[in-house]
């Protein structure tokens, strides 16, 4: 299966808390960035917590967010970005 | 979306974090070994760990330092995969205290 997303896309994170394991911190949840690169497939480690076998597997992606965009104060520099890893099936497209 | 105890960026409570390095304990290695053990066997994946470090009851989690979630998960893990039972467990930490005693 192709990869939904390519670099450069703009996506947003979907929100949610779903039971196990995740990956996808509730800060970076609703937000919007753009996809920085694509790192491959990967066993989906919400399957592998619950003792299953990780299929189907998952495209993995980092994705970037302007820090500003997370942090309603953010003190630093407003150019900062945050690189962060995120599973497909918590993306859509924005 | 429900945030759980462990999903810490951002809390606005969190506080400067310790960057501070200190030595590992006996306790501690064996814990690591035991986790390295398992993995090594197959028998215990790291997401499964994590799974059961996040299950941890919110009160408690805050207790326990970080090898004791380890400890905990594991512990629990055992149980969950019918390895070890709660029984066993608790005899040979029994035996254990007696010998130390």
């Amino acid at each position: 299966m192709a990869a939904k997303f390519q670099p450069g896309d703009r996506v947003r994170v979907r929100v949610g808390s779903p039971p196990g394991h995740f990956r996808t911190p509730a800060y970076i949840q609703g937000k919007s960035g753009v996809i920085e690169a694509l790192h491959g497939a990967f066993a989906n480690p919400e399957s592998l917590a619950l003792g299953g076998d990780g299929r189907p597997s998952q495209f993995l992606y980092q994705v970037r967010f302007e820090q500003t965009h997370l942090w309603p104060r953010y003190p630093n520099s407003l150019q900062d970005k945050l690189l962060i890893d995120i599973y497909e099936h918590w993306l859509e497209s924005a | 979306m429900q945030r759980r105890v462990h999903d810490r960026g951002g809390w606005p409570d969190a506080g400067p974090i310790d960057r501070v390095e200190h030595v590992y304990t006996m306790w501690e290695r064996q814990t690591d070994a035991i986790r390295g053990v398992l993995g090594g066997k197959g028998l215990l994946r790291t997401d499964e760990l994590r799974r059961a470090i996040e299950s941890i009851e919110p009160c408690r989690y805050e207790q326990l330092r970080y090898y004791e979630r380890w400890l905990v998960a594991i512990e629990a893990l055992l149980i969950e995969k019918g390895l070890l039972t709660r029984e066993e467990i608790d005899r040979k930490m029994e035996e254990w205290v007696t010998c130390r005693s």
